[in-house]
């Protein structure tokens, strides 16, 4: 067993927490990133292309870094630390995630280059707002025309769409709503002709958008994978997204439990520092066995994310998602809890680590749907 | 022992409980529902219609506009407000700052203020914490010294809320620096246009402007605005304290919220239904309507001892009131956030009503802010903490 990174993921830990830490080293950078129009600084995304890790994931073959879960965690969590605005979830992990592992060859070797040098971005169009956590539930249709398909349906809050020069979207080719059969990945264009953006923020200080769809017409070169099979794609996409969530999660929560701790140091009431009352010292202890616990599923996900046995990965990024949410609410509740009335004002940048936890709690399932996953497959502790 | 209403109260009940649903116009209810942002109109509005009908202040001495109520009509009338969806009439003039000139206050400062207070034509903020005094209130740090039939005021205030809109201040000064921490300092009603008086506003987490900081800056304040004797100010702050925390359980607004979540629930798409058909979402949401209801009991428990209480004493069971009604109201935020789901996370949606699936949804861009801004709950009015503290010494004498 061994659970230390190797000396290049330690090397990309430091490069990217002193990239994140140098560029947002509090509250004014940030509030500066998130007022430009898309969220985040092109000059910023560009650096992030110079050192690499818009490459990372793919393949050496692609032009990439080969980069596997372990590499994913460590910059989720550095870019979680620092709330670091940029697209890297939305663009890299979901959409590059859809890429790797359904692109073709040509697909590939039209779409990375301008990936990984920054010029190009993603956007994974998938989520509808009837669905909630339910992969499989797409209304989004895609009909069979000449040379192609046409495309009708709404995408809801689809992060960083605005953002995104080419969506990843999926749509039915047949089936009934809430089949598993059926769904189709496309490409889109995010000028196509129909494809309408209504973007907005979004309550952890990101963006989003609701993306229209209304007779788009994409090529049959546009179809990204096979042709109604799009669901285990799907899935693996969101379970890479899960890995990387877990990580930015404990990257917000170690933050949070390292602000509040110092706060507790210096804060003074009744003469003394509030530190001193046994009350708060034990609040302060159960944030940090959270923490930990997290963290623990946080590198378990990231372990099973590869396994081959769907079930058996299922299970696991389920529980892992399901831990972190229940650590993130515990964490950043008592954060703004211990922090008194400062803990309640956007001044405070805790209560921005708060917000984007509670975000990410809601992102790719809660805690009662992945506790109810873990309960309805074969759970993790086996009978004999 | 019984704990069903009597017929009279029962009447009562229907006859507040119509006038809030036909009388207060229901647009400024629904944003109280729906979480959404109250203008200085929309409170001035509500409360006038309450004042208008001797309403506003049932709970005062009948001399100063109270109704002559029992404890438990008092108490049907807070909750059938809440469930209404009616803005509180505004805190700080009816529960706090009233009821000390009501009681501490003398003859011209009653005449001057209190009917102002009640029709809400002077809004009033409340400036006790400072930057330095929050929980320790009692080591706050704003002077005011005596030049001939002035104090001169200097100090910051801190958590201002709605200082934005207020024409006076209620604010503890220390007016005698040697005295030891709760004895030398005085109570004071300062208005807000005087000169030296700087307002800037704090943005909370759920991104609205609801709390202030206050500076005073050589602030001439007459002596004539000093309520009660001067160094006594800590004992009239705790009777205020003790009021506020009473009216804290807010049961009422945790049962309109739970209704509002099951009327949200059966339209709410989940899996091949709805919401409501989620039998784990209905437990949980049973489990808060099960602390509720045992809170409801204690809370006329409560009600009932004050009968035979002495009013300007705080009764540390009311630390209970406080402690489980903050919970509960937060637990009530906590399920409509998981109700809205990822469809909590836009802010606003400049096209809801686009189509028939985002109006389905339109109500729930103010879940997560409504979370957020609900955590205040368990911080003022005497943080959990706090509360554990006077319950553990108090009432089990540890
Ligand atoms: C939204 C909002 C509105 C407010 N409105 C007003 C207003 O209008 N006017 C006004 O005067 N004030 C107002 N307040 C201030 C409020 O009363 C204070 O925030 C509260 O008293 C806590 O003080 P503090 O914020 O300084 O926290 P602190 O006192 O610094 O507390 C920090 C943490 O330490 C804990 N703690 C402190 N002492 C102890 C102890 N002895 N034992 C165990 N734990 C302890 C607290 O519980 C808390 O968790 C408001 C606050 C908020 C958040």
């Amino acid at each position: 067993m061994n659970f230390d990174l190797s000396d290049e993921q330690s090397l990309l830990q430091d490069t990217v927490r002193r990239w994140a830490g140098a560029t947002y080293p509090g509250l004014e950078q940030l509030a500066a990133a998130r007022g430009e129009p898309l969220g985040f600084s092109e000059a910023r995304w560009n650096e992030l292309a110079e050192l690499g890790l818009l490459a990372l994931p793919f393949a050496e073959a692609d032009g990439g870094f080969g980069g596997g879960p372990v590499e994913v965690l460590v910059v989720a969590e550095a870019l979680g630390r620092a709330l670091a605005p940029e697209p890297y979830f939305a663009s890299v992990v979901l959409g590059g995630g859809a890429l790797r592992l359904a692109a073709s060859q040509a697909q590939k070797d039209a779409l990375l280059p301008g990936l990984m040098d920054g010029s190009s971005r993603l956007a994974f169009a998938h989520s509808e707002a009837q669905a909630r956590y339910d992969l499989q539930d797409v209304a989004t249709t895609a009909r069979p025309v000449e040379g192609g398909f046409r495309l009708d349906g709404r995408k809801s809050v689809v992060l960083n769409a605005d953002a995104a020069t080419m969506l990843v979207v999926s749509a039915r080719t047949s089936g009934a709503r809430r089949d598993d059969d059926g769904i189709t990945l496309f490409l889109v264009p995010a000028d196509a002709a129909g494809l309408t953006r209504a973007a907005y923020p979004t309550h952890d200080g990101g963006r989003a958008a609701d993306v229209t769809l209304a007779d788009v017409f994409v090529p049959e070169d546009a179809v990204l994978g096979a042709v109604g099979e799009a669901l285990p794609v799907i899935e693996r996409v969101v379970e890479g997204g899960i890995v990387a969530l877990c990580a930015e999660a404990v990257g917000l929560m170690e933050a949070l439990h390292e602000l509040t701790v110092d706060y507790l140091k210096t804060r003074k009431q009744f003469g003394v520092a509030i530190g001193s009352f046994q009350a708060l010292q034990h609040k302060a202890v159960d944030m940090f066995v959270a923490l930990e616990q997290a963290r623990s599923m946080a590198l378990y996900a990231t372990m099973m994310v590869e396994a081959e046995d769907a079930e058996e990965r299922r299970v696991a990024l389920s529980a892992a998602k399901a831990q972190i949410n229940r650590s993130a609410r515990m964490v950043g509740q008592t954060a703004v809890q211990l922090h008194g009335g400062i803990g309640m004002t956007m001044e405070y940048i805790g209560a921005h680590h708060f917000r984007r936890l509670a975000t990410i709690e809601l992102t790719f399932g809660d805690t009662p749907f992945h506790t109810r996953r873990v309960a309805s497959e074969t759970g993790l502790v086996s009978v004999d | 022992m019984d704990l069903r209403f009597t017929p009279e109260e029962i009447a009562f009940r229907e006859e507040v409980r119509t006038f809030f649903r036909t009388e207060i116009p229901a647009e400024i209810r629904a944003k109280v529902s729906e979480g959404r942002k109250l203008a200085r109109e929309d409170y001035v509005t509500s409360q006038r219609i309450l004042n208008d009908k001797g309403w506003a202040v049932p709970h005062w001495p009948v001399e100063h506009g109270g109704q002559s109520w029992t404890a438990v009509e008092r108490y049907i009338f807070m909750e059938e407000l809440m469930q209404a969806a009616v803005p509180l009439p505004l805190q700080f003039n009816c529960f706090m700052v009233g009821p000390v000139i009501a009681t501490f206050g003398n003859d011209a400062q009653k005449q001057r203020f209190l009917p102002r207070i009640k029709s809400l034509e002077d809004w009033w903020c409340q400036g006790f914490s400072e930057p330095g005094a929050g929980s320790d209130l009692a080591s706050l740090k704003t002077r005011a010294v005596r030049e001939g039939d002035h104090y001169i005021v200097d100090g910051q205030k801190t958590w201002t809320t709605l200082g934005q809109y207020a024409d006076w201040m209620f604010c503890l000064a220390r007016t005698d620096p040697a005295a030891k921490k709760q004895a030398g300092i005085s109570f004071l009603l300062i208005d807000m246009k005087s000169p030296g008086i700087t307002v800037r506003p704090i943005i909370t987490i759920d991104g609205r402007h609801e709390v202030n900081e206050v500076f005073l800056d050589n602030v001439k304040v007459p002596v004539e605005n000093l309520v009660g004797e001067e160094n006594k100010g800590w004992d009239y702050a705790k009777f205020l304290l003790a009021n506020e925390r009473t009216g804290i359980a807010r049961i009422g607004m945790s049962k309109e919220r739970i209704a509002r979540i099951k009327r949200l629930a059966r339209t709410t798409p989940a899996g091949a239904g709805t919401m409501w058909d989620d039998l784990d979402f209905r437990s949980r949401l049973a489990s808060v309507e099960i602390e509720l209801k045992a809170l409801e009991i204690t809370q006329m428990r409560v009600v009932a001892a004050q009968a035979t209480r002495d009013p300007t004493k705080p009764d540390p069971a009311s630390s209970i009131l406080k402690i489980k009604g903050s919970e509960l109201q937060q637990a009530t935020t906590e399920l409509l956030l998981e109700l809205a789901g990822p469809n909590a996370l836009p802010a606003h949606r400049d096209d809801a009503g686009h189509n028939d699936m985002d109006s389905l949804f339109a109500w729930a861009d103010t879940a997560a802010p409504t979370y957020f801004n609900m955590r205040k709950v368990s911080i003022y009015g005497g943080s959990n903490e706090i509360q554990h503290n006077v319950i553990a010494k108090a009432i089990l004498g540890l």
